[in-house]
Parts: C-alpha cells; sequence; structure tokens
C-alpha cells in the first residue's frame, strides 16, 4: 500500500505472479528428468520455463509499485461522493 | 468419463488465484460509501486499469471458448471480429462518444439516453439491458459448468455455485471497482495461461509455415482454396470462396459496422469501464489501450483452434482433436450428409489438457476459469447499476437517500446472482429458451448504434423519433430474420418462421444482413419522425450533442498520450495486421 489507504493494483498482481511463478519453477526442477511428462509439451520443460517467465513479470510488477509513482493507486474516497442525487 | 485427472498441484494454483480474488475484494471494503462508490467507482481509475478491464468484461466464455471454435471452423478469418468487428469500433467510441458518455456525467449508457432523449427511450434501453445481462451471465455460468464437468468430471451443481459464490463475495465486498481490478488480473491470467498453449502448439505442428501446410489440406478437403484457413481476406470476394460463407460487403457493413458499433459504442457493460475513469482524457484513451491487446488477442485465442483442427493425437474420432458431438447413446452425430458433426466448443480446452503437463494445466485452466468469471463479473456490476438507478430509482423509488440506493446497488447485485444461476438451470432445461431468448436480444440491440448516432451527431433528433426508430428497427430485424433461412437450416429459431424470401449461404451472413437491415430502418425512421416532431431548444442539449458541446481538451503531459495519436496508432497496427495476413 503506497498511499493513504490506495490500493496499487500492481502489488496484488506481482505478488500472484511471483508464488504461482515459483510454484512452476520448483515443480518444473523436480520434474526436469522425466521425459515421459513432457513428451505432450514438445520435450520442453514448460513448468520450469513459464515459471521463470512469471517470475520475471511478477518482479517487474512488484518493482514498478514499491518504485511508485501515481499509476495504479487510487485515492481514498471523496467525502460527498455521490453525482448527481 | 472425465477426459483428464486434475493433481493436487493444479489445485493449488487454482487455489492461489481464488486467494488474490477474494483478496483484492476485501481490501476494497471499507472503500464502499456512497452509491456512486459501489456502482460506478466514483470516477477513480487510472485509464490502464480501466483499458484492461474495459477488454477484460468481454472476455468471458464466449470470448475465449467461442474464438477458439471459430478458428476451427473459419481459420484466421475469425480475426475479422477483432480487425473488423472490434478496433474501429472502439477508436470510435473513444475519440467521438466519450466525450458525451462522460462529459454529460449520465451514471449509465440507458442515462445518457434519458438526458438526450426521454424517458421511455431510457426504459426500453434499461429494461433490455437488464434482461441481457442475467441471460449472458446465465449462458456463461451453464456452458462453464458443463465444460468443467465433461473435462475433469466436477459436479455441475459445485461448479456453478462455487464460482457464483466467488463472484459474488468480491463484487459485494467492493463493487465496481473490486470488479475492474479483477478483470485486469484475469487479463494477464489470460495472457499467461494462453500464451504457452500456442507456443507448445505451434512447436507441435512445425510452426507457422507447418500449420499453414496442413490447413491447405483440410482446406482443400472442404472444397475451399488451400489459403482458405491462413489468409484473412483473399477468399472474401464470394461467400463460396471462404470458410465463413459471406461476402466481403456483408461483412464489412454487418459485421465491421453495424453490429460493432452497436456493441462497442453502446453496450454498457464495457462502456461502463471507461465511465470509470478518473478524467475525460482518461476515459477517452480506455478504449484506445484496450484496443491495443485486443488487435493481438486473435493470436492468443484463435490459434489454438486452428492448431486442434491439425493436431494428430486425437482419439480417431472427430478431427485433429476435436471430438465430434455425440447422441445420448454414445453414438457420434451426423449431419444430413451423414458426416460427423463436430464439437468446436471444445477445440480451445482439449488443447488445454492435451499439451499441458500437470502444473500448467493448473495454471490453463485457471485462466480458463478467470474469464467465465470476468463475464459473470461484467455483466453483473453493469446489471446491478442500471437496475438502481435506471429502473428503481426513476421508476419504483425515486428521491431516497444515497444510503438507501447503496444498499439497493448491493441487494441487486445479490439478485442479478441469484437470477443468473436459475437462467443456467433454465438452460441445462430448455436449450431452445435459450436460443430464443439469444435471437430476441440481437433484434433489440441490433438498431441501437443508429439512436446513439443520431443522437449525438444530429441535434434536430427527438426523444419520438429514437422511440420509433428503436421499435422499428427492432420489428425489421424480427422481419428480416422471419422470412430468410441459411443455407442447411430448417425454419423455426434459425429464421423462415414468417414464410422464405431469400437463402443465405451461412449463419452469419444472415446474421450480419439482418443487422443492416434493423440499422437502416432505425436510421430512416428516425430521421422521419424526428423531422415532423418538436426538438428540445439547444440550451437543454449543451455537453450531450456534438454541434453544441466544446471540443474536450486533452490534460496530458506528453504527446503520446493524446487519444488522437493513439487513434492512428492502433489503426495503422490494425491494417498492417490485415495485410500481414491478407
Amino acid at each position: 500500500m503506497s498511499e493513504s489507504g490506495g490500493l496499487d493494483l500492481r502489488y496484488p498482481i506481482g505478488g500472484l505472479f511471483l508464488i504461482i511463478g515459483a510454484i512452476l519453477t520448483v515443480y518444473g526442477i523436480m520434474t526436469a528428468g522425466n521425459t515421459e511428462m513432457y513428451v505432450r509439451a514438445t520435450a520442453v520443460n514448460i513448468n520450469l520455463w513459464w515459471g521463470m517467465i512469471m517470475i520475471v513479470f511478477g518482479g517487474v510488477m512488484w518493482t514498478l509499485a514499491v518504485r511508485g509513482g501515481r499509476g495504479a493507486t487510487i485515492p481514498r474516497p471523496s467525502s460527498g461522493g455521490g453525482d448527481g442525487d | 468419463m472425465p477426459v483428464t485427472q486434475v493433481t493436487f498441484l493444479d489445485y493449488t494454483v487454482m487455489a492461489i488465484y481464488f486467494a488474490a480474488v477474494l483478496g483484492i475484494g476485501w481490501a476494497l471494503r471499507r472503500r464502499m460509501r456512497t452509491s456512486t462508490d459501489f456502482l460506478v467507482s466514483g470516477r477513480s481509475l487510472p485509464p490502464w486499469v480501466t483499458g484492461l478491464a474495459f477488454l477484460s468484461a468481454n472476455l468471458g466464455a464466449q470470448e475465449v471458448i467461442g474464438m477458439g471454435a471459430s478458428g476451427a471452423k473459419y481459420g484466421i478469418a475469425t480475426s475479422h471480429f477483432y480487425w473488423i468487428g472490434a478496433i474501429p469500433a472502439m477508436v470510435f467510441v473513444g475519440i467521438f462518444m466519450m466525450p458525451f458518455y462522460y462529459g454529460s456525467r449520465a451514471r449509465s449508457v440507458p442515462e445518457y439516453l434519458k438526458l438526450r432523449f426521454d424517458e421511455k427511450t431510457r426504459t426500453l434501453n434499461a429494461l433490455s439491458f437488464a434482461a441481457m445481462t442475467i441471460f449472458s451471465s446465465g449462458i456463461s455460468m451453464y456452458a462453464m459448468g458443463k465444460l468443467l464437468n465433461l473435462l475433469l468430471g466436477w459436479d455441475f451443481d459445485t461448479s456453478v455455485l462455487i464460482s457464483a459464490g466467488i463472484v459474488l463475495a468480491y463484487v459485494l465486498a467492493g463493487g465496481l471497482t473490486s470488479a475492474i481490478y479483477n478483470e485486469v488480473l484475469q487479463f494477464f491470467m489470460i495472457v499467461f495461461g494462453f500464451a504457452p498453449l500456442v507456443w507448445i502448439g505451434l512447436r507441435s505442428v512445425g510452426g507457422w509455415g507447418g500449420l499453414t501446410a496442413k490447413l491447405a489440406e483440410v482446406a482443400v478437403d472442404k472444397g475451399l482454396p488451400a489459403g482458405a484457413y491462413t489468409h484473412a481476406w483473399q477468399g472474401m470476394g464470394s461467400a463460396a470462396t471462404n470458410p465463413i460463407g459471406v461476402e466481403w460487403f456483408g461483412l464489412v457493413m454487418g459485421l465491421g459496422f453495424v453490429l460493432s458499433f452497436g456493441y462497442w459504442c453502446t453496450d454498457f457493460l464495457v462502456v461502463q469501464r471507461a465511465m470509470a475513469a478518473d478524467s475525460m482524457t482518461a476515459a477517452r484513451r480506455t478504449p484506445l489501450i484496450a484496443a491495443v491487446p485486443k488487435m493481438l488477442f486473435p493470436f492468443l485465442v484463435i490459434l489454438p483452434g486452428m492448431i486442434a483442427l491439425v493436431l494428430t493425437e486425437g482419439s480417431g474420432l472427430g478431427q485433429g482433436i476435436i471430438p465430434p458431438k455425440f447422441a445420448a447413446d454414445g453414438a457420434p452425430l451426423l449431419d444430413a450428409a451423414g458426416r460427423m458433426i463436430m464439437d468446436y466448443d471444445l477445440a480451445t480446452p482439449m488443447m488445454l489438457v492435451k499439451l499441458f503437463p500437470s502444473g500448467m494445466l493448473g495454471l490453463g485452466l485457471t485462466a480458463l476459469i478467470a474469464s467465465f468469471m470476468s463475464g459473470m463479473a461484467g455483466n453483473v456490476t453493469a446489471f446491478n447499476t442500471v437496475w438502481t438507478y435506471d429502473i428503481y430509482q426513476t421508476h419504483v423509488r425515486p428521491g431516497a437517500s444515497d444510503d438507501h440506493y447503496l444498499w439497493m446497488g448491493r441487494a441487486a447485485t445479490v439478485g442479478g446472482i441469484a437470477l443468473s444461476v436459475a437462467a443456467a438451470y433454465v438452460a441445462t432445461a430448455f436449450n431452445n429458451i435459450m436460443d430464443l431468448l439469444q435471437l430476441i436480444f440481437a433484434f433489440v440491440n441490433a438498431p441501437l448504434f443508429a439512436t446513439f448516432a443520431l443522437g449525438m451527431f444530429w441535434r434536430r433528433s427527438t426523444g419520438h423519433g429514437a422511440f420509433a426508430g428503436l421499435v422499428s428497427g427492432i420489428g425489421a430485424a424480427a422481419l428480416h430474420h422471419g422470412f430468410t433461412l441459411a443455407t442447411g437450416s430448417v425454419p423455426g429459431v434459425k429464421g423462415g418462421f414468417f414464410g422464405l424470401l431469400h437463402t443465405y449461404p451461412s449463419e452469419l451472413a444472415q446474421t450480419f444482413w439482418t443487422a443492416i437491415y434493423a440499422f437502416t430502418t432505425c436510421f430512416v425512421v428516425t430521421i422521419a419522425l424526428s423531422l415532423v416532431t418538436r426538438p428540445r431548444p439547444d440550451s437543454e442539449l449543451r455537453g450531450l450533442v456534438y454541434s453544441l458541446t466544446p471540443r474536450p481538451t486533452d490534460e496530458v503531459s506528453h504527446w503520446y498520450e493524446r487519444p488522437a495519436v493513439l487513434a492512428i496508432i492502433v489503426l495503422a497496427l490494425t491494417a498492417l495486421l490485415n495485410v500481414i495476413f491478407f
């Protein structure tokens, strides 16, 4: 949370991709010798490779959020609120 | 028997995603103080967020499953639904129409109609729109329950109720803001779930070159030119030389103009995302930002269907890995010519389960479920706003406190989801009713763009003219459909119920021409009746009509953030894509 009460959307996006990316990467390392499992994916260890790509993306999002900028932060609602009524 | 088994790891990936979705709703719950916070996000969001949500709200089941199915049926020509059928309209709504939606301070699209025309025009639009959102979200749930049952053996009731429960929880907690935030999250899930599917899919058929060669054989088998599946425009000269079965004029006018502008420029479900932006410039940039990923989405959602058509790891029945539809006794269904009827809706899901190992399968399935849920949440958040402001506040209880309308907005969220679940069960029991409803909504939507275009750009148009134009446009759509049929269809929901005056080469051609007739009728009737009814004085139309509204100034810090510059870039890139895949 960067500003007073504002939720910067880049934190949950970054966090989600870091966690899922880490799970896939670890699983990819654990199953690295299992050629039978990856035959369907044209012999690419897709868990390992895609997990790492997700970690990179999650990391970029998280870094952007930490470095701040208004980006995706929404301010607290104005006290008056409503338009019209 | 389910097609595949899901492991503990796949469930873990899904669970983490659901936790994130619910967490966002939870984090936003204290922000919802007024009905405008809850229903229209208090006009507070930055354009990249509203832009991705604009795209994602439309990225429901129809999009991901349906575009994969169309990819298998029509090949790369399916991208017309994007490059002709979406991008130009998205640019138009951003540059020319958003100033009136945003600038009029209307809280919904029907409310703009009330400000510009009158109460009856608004109510007609609000009622049909509210009914349509419930229906589409019900259809979406039904499709999801059926698919998860078939693929994974999950219980239909459990899938429907759990997904409805999750959407209910996060929309109830954080309102439109929560729905929009989650749509952005879903956008990234869908991109990251489907991009590796295309990568692995292309590898397994020998890249684009291999895919082209294999699809050429399929095309020749079906009596089409060899390039029919891999060229978007080459066969468009005649309905007989392209898999869509429509000629270029019907495609460009019906899909590219009437249907596309009717949807992207007037449908509150998408326009609502732009109206939640934090400034006029941000609102105008919303659809333009959305247009960039939108023009690339064909590669993400259409290619899997095309690849599924030529993969050889199928069960032997059907084509590629796409199975045929089965009758109740387990035998494949055949059409009149004795060929198997393919279950094209399974093209993309079959790609997921055939190409992804455990782990990635969890990610792919999560992306699929995310697309169902974003479609559902989009419909529910549009429904609760139209219900609360355009129906309840207008006709049931005007002049109540804002706290009361906030309460009503929450109640409408619960009610909307309950009705959607009910609609999903109606769909399981009476498929024909759903086909009929879908047809009626197509009639109601077809003339809409004529009404909005005349309202915004011709100050002489009147409320009586608009209402009569809409009603006669709907009538024209019903008449045209009732007097025509597509080759091979039987009279009934597919048309021809009043008699048969013309036969179209395909159902899509019939749909496109129905839209063209409805639009033209609405356009002509609105003008004719407006000329004989009394116009509103100019002073009441400021901010609502082009000629009486000052041009919006761009509040941007860089030249490339200007809406007009973005629009030119978007259109140039789209033209380039059309040339590459000509």
